[in-house]
């Protein structure tokens, strides 16, 4: 089932037509969706500030690859469990998780202040190990069919993901045991400085599908009905029995890996700047456009919220105190602590800490949408992509 | 009440924690069809169904990765890991995931499994058959590290495992397997339904195997009962009054134990087949020479595994802490 030419349904307004709206997705859906797409946009681009003045640490921008976050999650039933990767580090604001915990979380907080419950959210703790997620992914939805339950999952990873074992035990565990999975790797075809040739031989991440006797679709990962598209099809199937899809949204990471890379050193950005022509948030809001239901009033409202939801986010972290030495031992089980926690604890509580560096002062602030990536200007990176 | 080995204790373990509880089910290469390369999980597939006893890819992060996921939907996974060195394939799951789980989400969603690991050598087996990993797991917060050495316990133990919120490792001393049989009783050793101080005591102590004052041996799985025979045989030739101590639990250790019995009988030994270096014998020493040093008369000795790769079974009875290994490492320790 795997093709090269990958599914699209969002044209230019150009030369590249538009194909029909999918079925289900009337005017409120599409302007919801944009609505999600704004969200993600606005808090990629407010976290990349975060990370430049100080306040939150290294920081994975997912800017263009907007679409395949909501356009896939869209698909998604309340009940579906989702999975992502770092690059989907903000998915659960769109199920309700406070944008505060996300940032906590980059700026290194743990529980509670930078993690959660995922079953709050139907929602896998962020994964930050490549590829390690796709099995959990596989054996909740495998649980909800031995419980005889229609629940679906769906796990994000990018194709650097596709060289590690744990992918192909994931989906061949899905594939064995037909759960209700949706693989959706987002071929941005940069793991940090390597590139997708350097990753597989096959021309298509799609067609790795066959290996696992399961369907492979390919769309475009600018496109966000595509994504909800090939999603929806692939929820559905694996509901009916149709077992796991491995979908390849095939895209380009228009930024720096992490707020730490700098991609100068190993690719041409001029080749970068044609690929953020085909972004997916204005994409979007251009063929909203076109089909009438988006105009520069709704737009501005849209993002005028987004933009409040997250500064609500920023002030929320602004909030928490610096956790004391203690939350280091908290959770780490849930039956009794070991006694050598006590004397853990005795012995952090004993020295007095550093005092807590002054934040650096805010530098003027990139304009939004184009934030230049400066080289060795955060921690070292998150691994791979 | 019956005499049952400890893969027949184990059996019965198993049987009981799928008949108190439908959340249980059972992962592993070869599990239902031929209920387990070592007949542990026999009789589960007929009793409870393909559902709940599942024969799996040959793919160990496979397993222990859907097991997480298994988990996180609110079931409770067993996975035999079919041989101890087969485990490094899931090492990543165990240690990035299955360990962090509860960390990771506030406490709310341990992964809570049972990773059933037979473990060790002395069965002539092929390369990696024969390891003793339990020290990387010891060292990776967040599990819990268990390895019974009686029937008895192998029953109990298993059960308090299960019904425990935290993942834990268990390690089976395959060696002795089939050993000896042991009166197991048919009552329950706690009640399933709650997790009170019995079950996890079970996961947290050390157990008396040999009254003695001279010195004190702590061992674990196969080793307790050759350290038996060691203080045995010192007995006879020598006189000696030698105390043997099974660990039970590798994470966290029994301390008070540790300590206690050390102080009293002022002498010990620490004996495991798992290589020296970064061992559980250094962990034990260390702890008693922390803590009671002044009430020693030598310092702690080792007889272990050497830090070299499991050999070939050619060898295995060079490489293995033998009874006269441990009776030269208790006379060496007696006469310093």
């Amino acid at each position: 089932m795997s093709t090269q030419e990958p599914l699209r349904i969002i044209g230019d307004g150009g030369e590249l037509p538009d194909h029909p709206v999918p079925d289900g997705l009337g005017e409120k859906e599409l302007l919801e969706l944009y609505r999600w797409l704004v969200i993600l946009r606005t808090f990629d681009e407010r976290a990349v500030m975060l990370q430049r003045q100080g306040r939150v640490g290294t920081y994975p921008l997912y800017w263009g690859e907007e679409g395949t976050t909501a356009g896939a999650l869209f698909a998604c039933e309340d009940a579906d469990w989702i999975f992502p990767s770092y690059r989907q580090c903000s998915v659960g604001i769109l199920r309700g998780l406070p944008v505060a915990t996300v940032l906590g979380w980059v700026r290194g907080y743990g529980g509670p202040a930078g993690f959660y419950n995922p079953r709050d959210y139907r929602l896998g703790p962020i994964c930050v190990p490549i590829a390690t997620h796709l099995p959990h992914a596989t054996g909740v939805a495998w649980a909800a069919k031995i419980r005889g339950e229609r629940t679906a999952s769906l796990a994000w990873f990018g194709e650097g993901a596709t060289s590690e074992g744990d992918f192909h035990e994931g989906l061949n565990f899905a594939s064995v045991f037909r759960t209700a999975t949706v693989f959706f790797c987002t071929n941005n075809q940069w793991a940090i400085s390597t590139p997708v040739t350097r990753q597989m031989a096959t021309r298509t991440v799609a067609e790795k599908a066959a290996a696992y006797g399961i369907p492979g679709i390919r769309i475009d990962g600018f496109d966000p009905l595509a994504c909800y598209k090939a999603a929806k099809e692939a929820l559905d199937r694996g509901r009916e029995g149709g077992g796991p899809t491995l979908i390849e949204a095939f895209t380009y990471r228009i930024k720096a890996h992490g707020t730490a890379d700098d991609p100068s050193l190993y690719r041409d950005e001029t080749e970068t700047q044609k690929w953020a022509q085909l972004e997916p948030v204005g994409r979007m809001a251009s063929f909203l456009r076109r089909l009438e239901i988006l105009d520069d009033d709704k737009n501005d409202e849209l993002k005028a919220e987004a933009k409040e939801m997250v500064a609500e986010g920023v002030r929320g972290l602004e909030s928490v105190e610096q956790p004391g030495p203690e939350v280091m031992f908290d959770y780490v089980y849930a039956s009794d602590n070991p006694w050598t926690f006590t004397e853990g604890l005795e012995e952090v509580n004993s020295v007095a800490r550093k005092p807590e560096a002054a934040p650096p002062q805010p530098p003027s602030p990139p304009s939004a949408g184009d934030v230049e990536i400066q080289p060795g200007s955060g921690a070292p990176g998150v691994e791979e992509a | 009440m019956a005499e049952l080995t400890m893969v027949e204790a184990l059996n019965k373990a198993l049987h009981e924690a799928f008949s108190a509880d439908d959340r249980v089910v059972l992962l592993g290469e070869d599990v239902a069809q031929t209920g387990g390369v070592f007949r542990v999980t026999a009789g589960l597939l007929k009793e409870y169904g393909g559902e709940r006893v599942i024969d799996t890819p040959l793919s160990e992060a496979g397993i222990v990765g859907t097991a997480v996921g298994l988990s996180l939907y609110g079931l409770l996974p067993v996975v035999e890991i079919q041989f101890d060195g087969f485990v490094y394939p899931a090492f990543e799951q165990i240690v990035v995931h299955v360990a962090r789980y509860g960390w990771r989400t506030n406490g709310e969603c341990p992964a809570n499994m049972v990773i059933r690991i037979p473990f060790g050598g002395g069965v002539r087996a092929p390369e990696l058959h024969s390891d003793s990993p339990e020290a990387l797991f010891a060292h990776s917060p967040g599990l819990k590290v268990v390895c019974p050495t009686t029937p008895s316990d192998a029953r109990a133990m298993l059960l308090a495992a299960i019904t425990h919120p935290d993942p834990v490792i268990f390690m089976e001393p395959k060696r002795i397997y089939r050993a000896g049989r042991q009166e197991v009783s048919d009552a329950l050793p706690f009640d399933l339904g709650s997790t009170n101080g019995d079950a996890s005591s079970l996961l947290s102590t050390a157990r008396l195997a040999r009254e003695g004052n001279d010195l004190v041996i702590f061992a674990y799985g196969a080793t307790v009962p050759l350290s038996v025979e060691a203080a045995e045989k010192l007995k006879t030739d020598k006189g000696t009054s030698l105390r043997v101590v099974d660990l039970r639990s590798l994470y966290p250790l029994d301390v008070d134990a540790i300590t206690s019995h050390a102080s009293a009988c002022g002498r010990a030994l620490v004996v495991h087949e798992a290589p020296r270096t970064a061992g559980i014998g250094a962990e034990v020493s260390s702890l008693i020479h922390e803590r009671v040093m002044l009430d020693l008369e030598a310092p702690v000795g080792r007889v272990t595994g050497f830090d070299v790769p499991f050999p070939q079974f050619a060898n295995e009875d060079d490489y293995l802490p033998s009874v006269e290994r441990i009776a030269r490492g208790a006379e060496k320790v007696l006469s310093f």
